[in-house]
């Protein structure tokens, strides 16, 4: 696997990170936001690679457009039947953007410690973000998501059941990680997925700042709930890579909030409407 | 948690520490003649034989730890075992008699720290908490005090949905929030500044002057020396607002701070 032809920003000398998306709680979101923030980091400029850990239930090759172009997947890569060549599958559409697929016919049994570090360094020598995308609970799937991770960050919904589910994903990472073992601090950010704004008004969604009074990380960004997410789907495309909608222009914010880069946005969109409105720009420490 | 991460390399973990209560029932001697024990055991535990069977027992010596008094531990142990009692310690002998007791495999127990007015228990039944603690191995999480003799957690991070705590022999500070789902837990006093939104029990070893005390209450259980309370009764008395709470003649006021 040759070194991407088009120009990579900071030329390769940044080192890679591993991102874990996250939530504890199912359903809230976050494949879809492996494949959106995958996507933008690498129509960025930056080699990116989506890792779908949710062995056995695999969605992110659906989402991402890819499930027929699957030969090898991350279970055959660990057990030494594929090398990382055969078994990473390049995005047509964006060119520093490639998929690891889960297996299907496995179970999360499959994955050890060992062959997931042996897998997340060789993909750390190629890669400059490394998005891994967690399966939902807190047992082993969840667990080997995260472990290895730089950063995290945690997907929500506006509603109790998700905000606990999180509470408590968020307690193990600061208890299961690797960097937690070593002591060190892992940078985890909020962001809260299907926002309803009318609804919060009436009372009956839980308001950004409710939120962030219970789980007090940092917000990434809010992703309005959107009909552009399920056509995005269905057409198997990220939907940062889809055309222009309200949920794509945050992902965008959101992307750039990761990287710590103000988006120049002079035509000011839904999201950094709501979000300059709230001054969610300036991050309260955790 | 148990960890069902496939273990390995050499470095990964084979044990952890924890601290657990158990529920305990004692046997205090009353004298040394150990035949006379012997069927007066049979006669007791014929009327309940199934709660005496392999009940684990600690033998209390503190009618007979006179020194000079004379105890053959393992004809004791052997009664014990005979019926199905399952000795696990000794508490309150004196020097020789814990001597002893250790070359038989008996370990010395240590009750907690002493309750200062609690009425005299009668049937030497230590009655606590079960507690666990989740290893938090983040030691980010909290920052030992070092106040000489004092054994006062405190944790400055919030807690989490999941997380137990136990302060045990002193008390548990928390500086932040204590999330829905989590669990604090001290032989002492509980102070939360912050909501306390998740459960808080405190004087777990039977301490009734423990006390309660946090910024916002919206707790979903509250207990002090086990008389607790639920967040439906709570809601009645005091809710969202800053609150002190003790226990007085077996009931818990929630006074406003």
């Amino acid at each position: 696997m040759g070194k991407s032809e088009t120009s990579n920003k900071d030329s390769g000398k940044s080192e890679s990170k591993v991102i874990v998306v996250t939530s504890g709680k199912g359903g809230v979101g976050k494949t879809t936001t492996s494949a959106a923030i995958g996507a933008e980091l690498a129509q960025r400029g930056y080699k990116t690679v989506v890792v779908d850990f949710d062995i056995g239930l695999r969605n992110l090759d659906l989402i991402m457009g890819c499930e027929r172009r699957v030969i090898y997947d991350f279970v055959n890569l660990i057990h030494g039947d594929a090398n990382l060549s055969q078994t990473l599958i390049k995005d047509k559409r964006c060119e520093n953007l490639f998929i690891l697929p889960a297996s299907q016919t496995r179970d999360k049994d499959a994955l050890t410690t060992e062959g997931v570090e042996k897998v997340l360094n060789e993909l750390r020598q190629e890669f400059q973000f490394i998005v891994c995308d967690s399966p939902a609970g807190i047992e082993r799937g969840a667990l080997m998501a995260l472990y290895f991770a730089d950063e995290a960050v945690i997907v929500t919904n506006p509603e109790v059941s998700s905000v606990r589910d999180s509470d408590r994903i968020i307690g193990v990472l600061n208890s299961r990680s690797r960097k937690s073992e070593q002591n060190q601090e892992m940078k985890k950010h909020l962001l809260i997925t299907r926002y309803m704004l009318n609804r919060v008004q009436k009372g009956e969604m839980l308001s950004i700042e409710d939120v962030q009074d219970i789980l007090a990380i940092p917000l990434l960004g809010v992703i309005p709930e959107s009909t552009a997410v399920l056509n995005a789907s269905n057409n198997g495309v990220p939907v940062t890579l889809d055309n222009q909608s309200d949920a794509k222009k945050a992902y965008q914010h959101a992307v750039s909030e990761l990287l710590g880069v103000k988006k120049d946005d002079s035509n000011q969109g839904w999201a950094s409407k709501l979000l300059g409105g709230l001054r969610l720009f300036s991050r309260s420490p955790a | 948690m148990q960890s069902d991460l496939c273990l390995l390399t050499e470095t990964t973990p084979m044990f952890q520490l924890k601290g657990g209560l158990y529920t305990l029932s004692s046997i205090q001697l009353l004298g040394t003649q150990l035949a006379l024990l012997d069927k007066q055991l049979d006669a007791k535990i014929e009327q309940a034989p199934k709660f005496f069977h392999n009940a684990p027992v600690v033998v209390d010596l503190q009618k007979i730890n006179q020194p000079g008094t004379y105890l053959n531990f393992k004809q004791l142990k052997e009664i014990l075992i005979s019926k199905h009692l399952i000795p696990v310690g000794i508490k309150s002998g004196n020097a020789d008699q814990q001597r002893e007791a250790i070359a038989c495999g008996l370990p010395i127990l240590q009750e907690g720290p002493p309750k200062k007015s609690n009425a005299p228990e009668p049937a030497n039944q230590s009655s606590t908490h079960s507690a666990k603690e989740e290893p938090n191995s983040s030691p980010s999480l909290e920052t030992e005090t070092d106040v000489q003799g004092s054994n006062t957690r405190v944790i400055t991070e919030p807690v989490r949905s999941g997380q137990q705590i136990y302060a045990r022999g002193g008390d548990l500070i928390v500086l932040g929030s204590v999330s829905q789902g989590s669990e604090l837990l001290a032989d002492g006093h509980i102070h939360v500044y912050g909501p306390l939104r998740g459960r808080a029990l405190a004087g777990v070893t039977g301490d009734t002057h423990a006390q309660i005390f946090c910024q916002s209450l919206e707790a979903e259980l509250i207990s002090i020396a086990g008389h607790y309370k639920m967040s439906e009764d709570i809601e009645k008395i005091a809710w969202l607002i800053p609150v002190n709470i003790s226990l007085d003649k077996g009931r818990l006021h929630i006074r406003e701070l």
